[in-house]
């Protein structure tokens, strides 16, 4: 990257500035009132060109999914066909679908997983983050960092271990290793709802300690409520993460009467595609049946989304 | 430890401050409770554990076997973990810096486009919102060599694509392309960041006569150095364990049990030993060489970024 032969020059920006504003305000003046309209028309053509080269990504970026929905129309022979509209419409793709497998089932697993693991990571998540911004005692900042640390270890490590106390445990097979370790928090929202409480102003609390509020109530009747827009991110996001995983329904579930979607997906995969005679149109279909849920979660949580990325950007 | 205010409380009453002192610990580690038996019991233990487990054969069903540094030694002479390693480091050198200049190049053309900005970036961000597994899915069907859609648009061009799903030397290409579509995580993050480039430095530049091109290069860039490298390390660490896109697309089990060489990532390799093979001691023993190369690579990157990013606070 060239930024090393321009790491001087920040520091050194803010003097053209200082040499131009001793002469009084009036070239800058004039630029403002005079230039816009030449400036405008130029702007015009140059926000366009900029338009029209976003616009090409999109529909790059955006394409794909709709290939995937048209695809999942359409009969076994015309899924490559890379129509927009389907030739022949083949609802019945669903149908079939819905039959061979126990997508319902599936689905129902997928929901309950997701809601308890987003519920759970959220409340958990929230208390520790309090607990972090709002009190003072000896070795806060050793642990937030211990908190931090564990961002840093890859899941690998653990995960075997992890394995072996649920086996232990007896739970291997059942949908509990899925969302029981969020009932202990999770470091990335510890972080982030952190940073929100932080933000929170300290008065308000001291008047409602003043007023007899006690420390559960604190958190849970000002802090949590405050913060909602914050506890949403976590929730988001962790619904997404939760639903979208395949890895651990992949080393815990056993049965196919327990898979989530996403695991039910790989299944559908291998039973009619590496395994079978490669039936793309219920493959197709049960990737749509799994995607379409997010794509719903994003256009509800949309704003959501963009502002709790943006915080995670933040800490760089 | 004691605040501006309960140092004056102290005066007058010491009984009652010493209290609060005290009371604010204990219900500082009320709040961190979730979180600090999390860490002990899935975090501290299974890191502990892991530590052991790599050093003994064990397979869940038979207690561990003590054999020294046998994993390690057997480890230098598989040749999958080079081949794995290989892939991985593979992916990880292009899928990075690819992801890098990419998602920047778009934030930047994203600054620019004024009151569209918001729709450009929910389109960009929709792709991230699909499961990986139908990722997965995608790469077998858009990247299909005969008739994918990637493939067609390729022809337009008169291009001929590749085989990507069974060509080995494209079917880690064809991962990197289909990993694109995740892009809007950073590009959000990077707009975040050039959003937050105070707009005095640019236009005092600007009347210094630098153009549109020098001022991304010698403004933009180095103030946004810091998020630069921020999403480097993340993207880093999470290519290191790229597991399930090619794990959907290219292994599993239907029928009969299917792989792809080319596509044997380090993390699915892991995977495979652990709870395939039920090499639990062996698949440990992976995982901490994963955990030191990550490790090691992130060092790397923080060392030159000491070379490269520009701190605003760290500047005098």
């Amino acid at each position: 990257m060239t930024i090393k032969a321009d790491n001087p020059t920040p520091p050194s920006v803010p003097q053209p500035k200082a040499a131009t504003s001793p002469t009084p305000g009036q070239p800058e003046i004039r630029r403002k009132t005079s230039t816009p309209r030449k400036v405008s028309t130029g702007r015009k053509t140059a926000t366009i060109a900029t338009w029209l080269a976003l616009g090409v990504v999109t529909v790059a970026f955006i394409y794909p999914l709709i290939w995937l929905i048209s695809a999942s129309f359409k009969p076994r022979s015309e899924v490559f066909d890379n129509r927009l509209i389907p030739a022949t419409f083949a609802p019945e793709n669903y149908v079939t679908v819905w039959q061979d497998a126990p997508i319902a089932l599936w689905l129902g697993n997928t929901v309950l997983v997701t809601v308890l693991a987003a519920v759970t990571v959220t409340i958990s998540s929230a208390m520790v983050a309090w607990g972090f911004a709002y009190y003072n005692f000896r070795g806060k900042n050793l642990l937030f960092g211990l908190v931090l640390g564990t961002m840093m270890l890859p899941g690998a490590v653990t995960m075997i271990p992890t394995f072996l106390i649920w086996n232990g445990l007896g739970m291997v097979g059942t949908l509990t290793p899925l969302w029981a370790n969020n009932l202990f928090g999770s470091a990335f929202y510890i972080f982030l709802l952190r940073q929100f409480f932080l933000s929170l102003p300290r008065d308000l609390f001291e008047a409602a300690k003043l007023d007899g509020a006690n420390n559960w109530k604190l958190f849970t009747h000002i802090a949590l409520p405050l913060c909602r827009p914050a506890l949403a991110v976590a929730f988001i996001f962790e619904f997404q993460a939760s639903w979208t995983d395949l890895m651990r329904p992949l080393i815990y579930l056993r049965d196919e009467s327990t898979f989530t979607i996403p695991r039910g997906l790989k299944a559908v995969l291998d039973q009619y595609g590496f395994g079978g005679n490669w039936h793309w149109e219920t493959i197709v279909t049960a990737s749509v049946i799994t995607t379409i849920p997010m794509i719903v979660l994003f256009f509800i949580g949309q704003r959501h989304f963009v502002a709790g990325i943006a915080t995670t950007g933040s800490k760089g | 430890m004691l605040s501006t205010s309960s140092k004056r409380r102290t005066a007058k009453q010491p009984r009652a401050a010493r209290a609060s002192t005290k009371g604010d610990t204990r219900a500082a580690f009320l709040f961190l409770s979730p979180w600090i038996i999390g860490f002990l019991v899935f975090t501290l233990w299974p890191v502990g554990y892991s530590a052991y487990l790599s050093l003994t054969d064990y397979d869940v069903l038979n207690n561990p076997n003590f054999v020294g540094l046998d994993n390690y030694r057997q480890m230098l002479s598989d040749p999958k973990v080079s081949l794995a390693l290989g892939n991985t480091i593979f992916y990880t050198v292009f899928s990075v810096p690819i992801h890098i200049i990419a998602a920047l190049a778009l934030a930047l053309l994203l600054n620019r486009a004024g009151r569209a900005a918001g729709f450009f970036r929910t389109a960009f961000y929709l792709p991230n919102m699909t499961p990986p597994v139908a990722v997965g899915v995608m790469v077998l069907l858009l990247l299909n060599g005969q008739n994918g859609l990637v493939n067609s648009v390729l022809g337009w061009f008169g291009i001929q694509g590749p085989d990507w799903t069974t060509d080995p030397n494209w079917v880690k290409p064809g991962l990197i392309l289909m990993s694109l579509l995740t892009l809007g995580g950073s590009i959000i993050i990077f707009l975040a960041a050039l959003r937050a480039v105070p707009e005095e430095l640019e236009e005092s530049a600007k009347l210094d006569g630098a153009n549109a091109w020098q001022r991304t290069l010698r403004i933009k860039l180095p103030m946004i150095s810091g998020t630069i490298f921020f999403l480097t390390i993340v993207n880093t660490i999470a290519a290191f364990q790229s597991f399930t896109e090619a794990y959907t697309a290219f292994f599993g089990s239907g029928s009969s049990t299917y792989g792809n060489d080319a596509a044997l990532f380090y993390g699915i390799y892991l995977f495979q030993q652990a709870f395939t093979f039920l090499h639990m001691g062996y698949a440990s023993a992976l995982a901490w060489l994963l955990f030191v190369v990550v490790l090691l690579v992130t060092l790397i990157q923080v060392r030159l970024s000491r070379r490269f990013v520009y701190y605003e606070s760290a500047q005098p």
